[in-house]
């Protein structure tokens, strides 16, 4: 089991106000990921969950426990930290086995589990070689393999792809998809990526400044984000968010078109190509429209626009429609 | 950033440390204090009692007082000085790609390992002794007077024998910090036409800052309480001229026998000391972060 | 500096090196010369190098004169029981000031660097009379103590400096896998920071071995070590200067020794950590 549930957790450092008041309830079996730009406070909501930092005041609850002064070791969690933390003295089958081995299981339990857990991870070639002589992606695997064996009621991942290259974020992103599909416990993942939030979480919680802007299923975010932080900081590129007349014309304060939601050929906005950038699959490009300013459009295939060309443009899908202090209309 | 129960276990953790050094500093200095406005005479036991700030009247008046607080002052300064420039000019040398690296290391770290009491001992005996020393059959061989070091340069003599002792240690931090230099860095200062000089005013010596604050701060604790090389050289003499602080706390108190004055001595040395650390620490204090 | 230079600048820097480290380590050499020549040949003049007569004969009058296994010995146990005891009490401390790090552990720091500012002589008579009182003058438990007090300060700095070095997330990590405190520091901390805490004891076994005051101060013979020894073959007035050499050779040999087999720990705790 691993549901957790936040009530009114709030967090300060001093005089600064990290948390100032979050809500939030996680069901079991869930993938949510947090996130939001750096420093919104979703690395300290994830060490509160972790016991790892105190609350301020609150209710932390984890299967219906108040967990709230529980040292980390008696919440039944495991945690996957950013640069891995792994023992560096220790092989990749110790350090698996640490959280095993402080728990007091026997040896035998201790080796079972370890094997398993590196038979699922394709770790079984590197048990006896030490951290420093693994890969990046192979250190992630025994993070999560020093996880998994303690069979935690819930995972918290703090950032674990940061300290990867491209290629092999892709892939270990879809590693822990898997995992979560096989194992079905509870994950908790904060990134700063949205793309890793789009594609991995069953619930995304967007965070800025400390507070929840929005809770929900990545595609409810994307089609009816609550505000424009949210418009804003799910997809890519950007969404356009236009002021002015071009706004009042739709009965709103500001509207929001996202890129691929733009047609190139004819329509009513008519500018000059800026920067134009052709990957085959897509074409993204500024356009610098008078009135409206800079545009990104996203268009599926190739595109045959230069810089420097002049093109109309006309808005394709929903315009999304925010008021004056930013919320949906 | 940890949790209340954690920097409850860190006082408890750190607390033995700051009672231990607490009570081993507060105790004796406490006495020392007290004995310090005492009458307390080894040679006169039965003569006892309070004597006000007399002990330390005696002190600030006895000309051998300025003599020692000057002589205390020059040995931490001189000695600083020579390790400091010495240890840099060698710290250079030895960065260069030099043959039988582990070996020079080996030899030039020797004098750390030398006991105090040995090392002025062989520097008085084996090296300044004016008859059988080897400086003087150097002096002989060139035909000249041999130089009576502990006699007529006694505080140099004392500075030299003390700089050595530490200028290994002074060198090996330099050493350990030049390594830590990208030569990328002095590479494009030369590629900016800087000249050698200037590449050792604007990039190395910048770089030091922190070895040098290092050295200055670990030297300085250990030579305020030099006492050992002045006890096998020169005994504070010939008279009083290589008289330091400590060294006339210790007449007072073994040769004189006269407690409360040693006392008194002792209480203005560890003022004295405070004063030093407070400039050291106020100065120099904030390049030991990072 | 990678780059390579030319042979002929080479061959300068490491001659204008190796005349350097050897005038810096002549008096030691010396001094090891001298304790194998006879008294005549140690006061030559001019000195004698090649032609000097050779002997042992100093070592085993310096030997047979004194008990020199005892002073031996007995440097032993102070200056490895002071350290070890002293990590024991740092090691903890360091811990908390490394890792849970609060607005006045830089001032508790340098507190604790500033005692060992206080002159030795000064509270000297205090000292002597508490280790009388408490009957741990002239003790080997007594110097332990002493000693331990003495470099507790750098111990501590020493380790604190090391420690910084490991990532907090370990330790975190650590936590999170359900480790105790206790097994924090012994399964994971301090195999982290063996090279450290190997330089940290090795430099403070030599600054133990090399204490000279305290030694002196509180010791008369039980618990005598090798600096008291040598200390009794000082002021030899000229004609015993073979045997001075003899008996201040055998009170350096054993730490010199330890520390040409450990050079790389020893060259790091050298620096007292205080610089990578």
């Amino acid at each position: 089991m691993g549901k957790i549930q936040l009530r009114q957790v709030r967090k300060s450092f001093g005089d600064v106000h990290v948390i100032p008041g979050i809500d939030l309830d996680i069901e079991d079996g869930e993938f949510v990921v947090f996130v939001g730009p750096s420093g919104c406070g979703k690395s300290t909501l994830l060490r509160l969950i972790a016991g790892l930092e105190d609350t301020t005041s609150g209710v932390i609850e984890i299967d219906g426990n108040d967990a709230t002064h529980l040292p980390p070791a008696k919440r039944g969690l495991a945690m996957v930290f950013q640069s891995y933390a792994l023992y560096p003295h220790m092989t990749v089958r110790k350090n698996i086995a640490f959280p095993l081995k402080m728990a007091g299981m026997s040896p035998e339990e201790q080796e079972k589990r370890v094997e398993r857990a590196a038979k699922v991870l394709n770790l079984t070639n590197y048990l006896d070689r030490r951290p420093g002589q693994l890969s990046g992606g192979q250190r992630q695997r025994v993070a999560i393999g020093r996880a998994i064996v303690r069979e935690p009621a819930a995972f918290l991942f703090d950032e674990p792809l940061s300290n990867l290259d491209a290629a092999l974020r892709v892939g270990m992103r879809q590693e822990i998809s898997e995992l979560h599909q096989s194992l079905k416990t509870t994950m908790i993942y904060v990134t700063h990526d949205q793309v890793e939030a789009m594609t991995m979480a069953d619930k995304i919680v967007v965070l800025n400044a400390g507070n929840i802007e929005q809770v929900g299923s990545p595609l409810t975010l994307y089609h009816t984000p609550k505000n424009i932080f949210v418009a804003g900081f799910i997809g890519s590129p950007r969404m356009n968010l236009i002021e002015g007349p071009e706004a009042a014309k739709h009965n709103a304060h500001t509207i929001g078109i996202r890129p691929e939601h733009i047609g190139v050929g004819d329509g009513p906005w008519e500018g000059v190509v800026g920067l134009s950038e052709h990957l085959g699959s897509d074409s993204f490009i500024k356009v610098d429209v008078p009135g409206l300013g800079v545009i990104n459009v996203r268009a599926a295939g190739e595109l045959n626009v230069h810089h420097g060309d002049r093109i109309k443009l006309a808005p394709t899908g929903k315009i999304h429609r925010f008021d004056d202090k930013g919320l949906a209309l | 950033m940890s949790t209340q129960s954690t920097r409850m276990a860190a006082r408890f953790m750190v607390a033995p440390s700051v009672i231990v050094l607490f009570i081993w500093m507060i105790v004796p200095l406490a006495m020392t204090a007290y004995f310090s406005f005492r009458l307390y005479r080894l040679l006169s036991p039965d003569r006892t009692g309070w004597v006000g700030f007399n002990n330390y009247v005696w002190f600030f008046n006895s000309p051998d007082f300025w003599l020692a607080l000057t002589n205390t002052l020059l040995l931490v300064g001189g000695v600083l000085v020579i390790t400091v420039v010495l240890g840099i000019l060698i710290a250079l040398l030895l960065d260069q790609p030099v043959k039988g690296q582990g070996v020079l290391r080996i030899l030039v770290i020797a004098p750390f390992f030398v006991m105090p009491p040995v090392a002025a001992s062989i520097w008085e005996n084996l090296f300044m002794h004016p008859q059988n020393g080897l400086f003087a059959a150097i002096a002989r061989g060139f035909g000249a007077q041999p130089i009576l070091f502990l006699e007529n340069y006694p505080m140099p003599s004392v500075i030299g024998i003390v700089a050595w002792e530490w200028l290994p240690f002074a060198t090996l931090i330099f050493v350990t910090a030049l390594q830590s230099l990208s030569s990328e860095q002095l590479e494009a200062a030369e590629m900016d036409g800087a000249s050698a000089f200037n590449r050792f005013r604007y990039i190395i010596l910048p770089h030091l800052t922190r070895a040098i604050t290092v050295v200055i701060l670990i030297q300085t604790i250990f030579l305020l309480g030099i006492f050992g090389e002045i006890f096998t050289t020169t005994q504070g003499g010939p008279g009083s001229a290589s008289t330091t602080l400590p060294y006339m706390i210790f007449k007072q108190a073994i040769v004189a026998k006269d407690i409360g004055r040693a006392a008194a001595g002792g209480i203005i040395a560890v003022i004295l000391a405070n004063i030093v650390a407070y400039f050291l620490m106020r100065g120099i204090g904030r390049h030991l972060d990072a | 500096m990678a780059r390579a230079a030319s042979p002929r600048k080479q061959l300068i820097t490491t001659l204008a090196a190796w005349s350097v480290a050897l005038i810096i380590f002549f008096p030691v050499l010396w001094m090891i010369l001298t304790s194998f020549k006879t008294e005549a040949s140690a006061v030559a003049s001019p000195p004698e190098l090649l032609g000097a007569d050779w002997t042992l004969d100093n070592y085993a009058e310096v030997w047979s004169r004194s008990d020199y296994p005892r002073f031996f010995w007995n440097s032993v146990v102070i200056s490895v029981g002071s350290t070890l005891l002293g990590l024991a009490i740092a090691i903890p401390a360091a811990w908390s000031m490394a890792f849970v790090p609060g607005k006045r552990t830089k001032d508790l720091l340098m507190w604790m660097l500033s005692t060992k500012m206080m002159p030795a002589v000064a509270v000297m008579i205090p000292i002597y009379l508490l280790f009388q009182w408490l009957g741990i003058f002239d003790t080997r438990i007594g110097l332990i103590l002493a000693l331990m007090l003495m470099n507790l300060p750098i111990i501590i700095w020493m380790l604190y400096t090391y420690f910084k070095e490991i990532p907090g997330e370990i330790l975190e990590a650590a936590r999170m896998d359900g480790a105790s405190l206790w097994n924090e520091i012994v399964y994971v901390l301090t195999p982290m920071a063996i090279p450290g805490i190997a330089s940290t004891m090795l430099l403070n076994v030599i600054l133990a071995w090399n204490e000279a005051f305290w030694t002196i101060t509180l010791t008369t013979t039980k618990a005598a070590p090798l600096s008291a020894f040598i200390a009794s073959f000082s002021a030899p007035q000229g004609l015993f200067y073979a045997k001075l050499s003899a008996a201040s050779a055998m009170a350096i040999l054993p730490i010199l020794i330890l520390g040409w087999f450990s050079q790389k720990q020893l060259v790091r705790g050298l620096t007292f950590g205080a610089v990578k």
